[in-house]
């Protein structure tokens, strides 16, 4: 046994409301930079949906993930060591741009500045790859709430796996979000297929990773990945990727999309896992085995075995107690969370507990008691093509365990209803489902009550060395230095790595006056950051103004 | 021995080679981020389908076919059986056509370029200057083939070129070889020096990262907070905590 620890996401999609705070969030965060516009590491879909990029859970076309041999050994599913060198002059199976979607801004400069005439100016929609103007058809959420989506639905991987009647079905609409990030498998595709072995997993927290120095731009790990969550920066021609805002999870702040979520659905912590028995359990021959195979490489961390096999490993006690306290061990006891698409084979490690809702909604609207532990029991048996859908998602089709964690999540609705309205504790509603009501509680507490510090358990990094943060102590070392200001001679963000707070600065100067297509000198207001007087944001006076900064003096 | 030889068939080579080896140096200290392929296949991928692997499966062809023709000696392949005849055929017949499959690549590639809007403007100056002596290099390359080895009688490369170069490398240049070189051999050599002399400063070095290593390693990568600082030196007052010296702690 090899203990090691992963940090973890839970996701309880009853509570997603799809308003993609996450998405903003971390894309203000991480990928607001030229060469990444197209790029979610966060993404909400509504599915049914085609999701994003479009349909890339057809694995068939696009290559991504492990497959199990023959002879019960594990492959990547678009090929070997060999098959890939032999295709990185040109990769088969990478997504384009358009796959994603096309960039653009608006010409919103010309609102303000466009010559008297006799129309009403526009801001036209201009593409970020050509500057050219654009008819915008696509993007990462065109079929949000399944807007258009009886143009796209036919698309939808998992509806096209169903039967016809559930594509008939679907009129009566079912809808739910899936809010996605990098799942930090367990057995990671992209790690795999990276030809430089730019692509890590760090062994502290299984957060994977691409060593921006290392990359050498082959893009295999963009194909490589199911779940298409390694992107190409088109700029820098490197792969970036969702860091799970490792530097805030270091020192114990949840992810920026955990942080900003209005609906409070996501839960961080560490769970330790054996990864001796990881290549094992991805390579298990029935699919449908996969969650349970990966359920059982999951250590308990309150087992004295596994903590003195942590201790071996150098897992501080901290972080063991951390991993005790973890809301993701919580709720995988539970069996109310779900790994998304396991039959991958990457044992994924973002999880979800599947939405009641569409359920609840079906019951209320028959105009039936919505929290009535029998009838929903009854909708959960009834409803088999919303359940078949989950089950597509989460079990590779297995509509065992989702309807187990359907069952627990109606059980706890009506067993609370019971105990806050009726004042009365129905025991036989939580041993139907196999839990005591203590336990049914303690769920609840987790589930609806979520409060912050139980929802996020991250104990934070062992950064005990001080070289550690000598960043903080050479940012002056940069001032004028190589890099500064942008481009270097080989083409954008060239040269080495600019130290953040020097970056930081240059940005925000450079963001007060970059964005002006159509009239130089002009100051775009939704750029000012309140900071200096930059060119023309002021009649011009007598003195000399820096760009930037405070005016000087002129005497 | 007049100087334009010394210059030409000695002085330039030399002068190439060192920016070519300092240049790389230089490049992966200063700027290993900017190491990449630059791929734009993001963008586009119908032609590139095409062109970029008949360029790059060609090239390789090719700079095999030169390893073959100027570092081995002559005398070692007559010694394993290979004749000048057998030779001659072999050069000539795989040489125009990895010839032909480079160029026809390389067209492709260069109609994308201009003609894709964004690859077009993903294209940087140091780019086009590339392509251009790249492409002189291949061209004069092909003609002096052409010219001399498919149509005219065969010159005696290996009597001239291939010593030279081997003189050059030894480091006892021998330029009275290229006295009497045909002048497409001679553009030939030196488009390709001013090539390697540029090439340290170009998207070219990713031929230095050619992921031969993918082949031996275990497929999923560990790494540690710690050593993920690859070759980055600790800062100046940052380099790890050591023990002192109780020499030095005693005369305190």
């Amino acid at each position: 046994m090899k203990v090691m620890a992963q940090m973890s996401m839970i996701m309880n999609l009853d509570k997603c409301i799809g308003c993609h705070t996450c998405s903003v969030t971390c894309k203000q965060a991480w990928t607001n930079r030229t060469g990444v516009e197209y790029v979610w590491f966060n993404n909400v879909e509504t599915r049914p949906g085609v999701g994003y990029p479009r349909g890339y859970e057809d694995q068939e076309k696009w290559g991504g993930g492990w497959v199990r041999t023959k002879r019960g050994r594990l492959k990547l599913r678009s090929g070997g060591r060999l098959a890939k060198l032999a295709r990185i002059f040109s990769n088969p199976t990478l997504p384009e741009i358009q796959d994603y979607y096309e960039p653009w801004t608006y010409d919103y400069d010309m609102l303000l500045n466009a010559p008297k005439g006799q129309q009403v100016p526009v801001a036209r929609p201009k593409s970020l790859l050509t500057g050219k103007n654009m008819k915008i058809s696509w993007s990462a959420n065109w079929d949000d709430n399944l807007g258009g989506s009886l143009e796209t639905m036919q698309d939808d991987p998992i509806l096209k796996k169903m039967s016809e009647e559930v594509k008939a079905e679907f009129e009566k609409a079912f809808m739910f979000y899936l809010p996605r990030i990098c799942e930090h498998c367990l057995n990671p595709s992209c790690v795999a297929s990276c030809p430089s072995g730019a692509m890590y997993k760090r062994a502290e927290d299984g957060i994977v990773l691409v060593d921006q120095d290392q990359c050498r731009g082959w893009r295999m790990c963009v194909s490589g990945c199911p779940y298409k969550k390694v992107y190409f920066n088109h700029r820098t021609g490197k792969a970036e990727k969702c860091t799970m805002c490792y530097p805030r999870i270091e020192v114990g702040l949840p992810t920026v999309c955990s942080e900003t979520c209005v609906g409070r659905l996501r839960y961080l912590g560490l769970v330790f896992y054996d990864a001796d028995r990881v290549a094992e359990a991805a390579a298990v021959e029935d699919d449908k085995a996969l969650l349970q195979a990966q359920r059982d490489i999951i250590l308990d961390p309150h087992d004295p075995e596994v903590i003195e096999a942590a201790r071996r490993e150098g897992i501080p006690d901290d972080w063991i107690e951390g991993a005790q306290r973890s809301p993701i061990w919580k709720l995988m006891q539970y069996e109310v969370a779900l790994p998304l698409h396991p039959e991958y084979r990457t044992m994924p490690m973002v999880w979800y507990i599947p939405p009641l809702s569409p359920v609840v909604d079906v019951v209320t609207g028959s105009g039936n008691d919505g929290e009535d532990a029998r009838t929903l029991f009854a909708a959960i048996d009834k409803l088999r093509i919303p359940i078949a859908y989950l089950a597509e998602l989460f079990t590779a089709g297995d509509i065992g365990p989702v309807d187990a964690a359907l069952r627990r999540l109606a059980a706890m609705r009506s067993y609370m209803r019971g105990i806050s309205i009726d004042n009365e504790r129905d025991e036989r509603i939580p041993n139907a489902v196999g839990m005591t009501g203590t336990q049914m509680e303690e769920m609840y507490r987790l589930l609806a009550i979520a409060k912050y510090e139980e929802r996020y358990v991250i104990p934070s990094a062992h950064n005990e060395q001080a070289h550690e943060l000598e960043e903080m102590a050479c940012s002056l070392d940069f001032d004028g230095g190589p890099g500064m200001g942008g481009a270097g001679p080989f083409g954008s963000s060239s040269g080495p790595a600019v130290p953040v707070a020097v970056e930081n600065f240059h940005i925000l100067a450079d963001r007060q006056t970059a964005d002006r297509p159509s009239t130089p000198g002009r100051v775009n207001l939704m750029n000012w950051d309140g900071n200096g007087s930059a060119d023309g944001l002021f009649p011009p006076t007598a003195g000399p103004v820096r760009k930037t900064g405070k005016r000087k003096d002129p005497s | 021995m007049n100087t334009l030889p010394i210059i030409l068939w000695v002085a330039i080579p030399y002068a190439s080679i060192a920016v070519f080896i300092v240049g790389h140096m230089w490049r992966y200290r200063y700027d290993k981020f900017g190491w990449t392929t630059r791929s734009s296949q993001t963008y586009e991928n119908r032609l590139l389908r095409w062109g970029s692997p008949m360029f790059h499966l060609g090239i390789l062809m090719v700079l095999a076919g030169h390893v073959v023709g100027l570092l081995i000696p002559r005398e070692w392949l007559y010694a394993i059986g290979i004749s000048e005849e057998t030779y001659h055929f072999g050069a000539t017949t795989l040489g125009t056509l990895a010839a032909a499959l480079t160029l026809t690549g390389f067209a492709i590639l260069i109609y994308r370029r201009r003609t894709v809007g964004p690859v077009f403007l993903a294209t940087t100056t140091m780019d086009k200057v590339m392509y251009v002596f790249l492409g002189a290099t291949m061209l004069f390359g092909t003609l002096a083939t052409i010219v001399f080895q498919v149509f005219g009688s065969g010159f005696q490369y290996r009597e001239t070129i291939s010593p030279w170069i081997r003189s050059i490398l030894g480091f006892q240049p021998q330029p009275e070889l290229m006295a009497d070189v045909p002048l497409l051999f001679q553009l030939h050599v030196l488009t390709a020096f001013a090539l390697f002399a540029l090439w340290p400063f170009t998207r070219l070095v990713h031929v230095f990262s050619a992921p031969v290593g993918y082949l031996f390693r275990p497929y999923i990568v560990y790494r540690s907070r710690d050593d993920g600082r690859g070759a980055q030196a600790p800062q100046r007052g940052w380099e790890a905590i050591k023990t002192p010296d109780p020499d030095r702690l005693h005369k305190l």
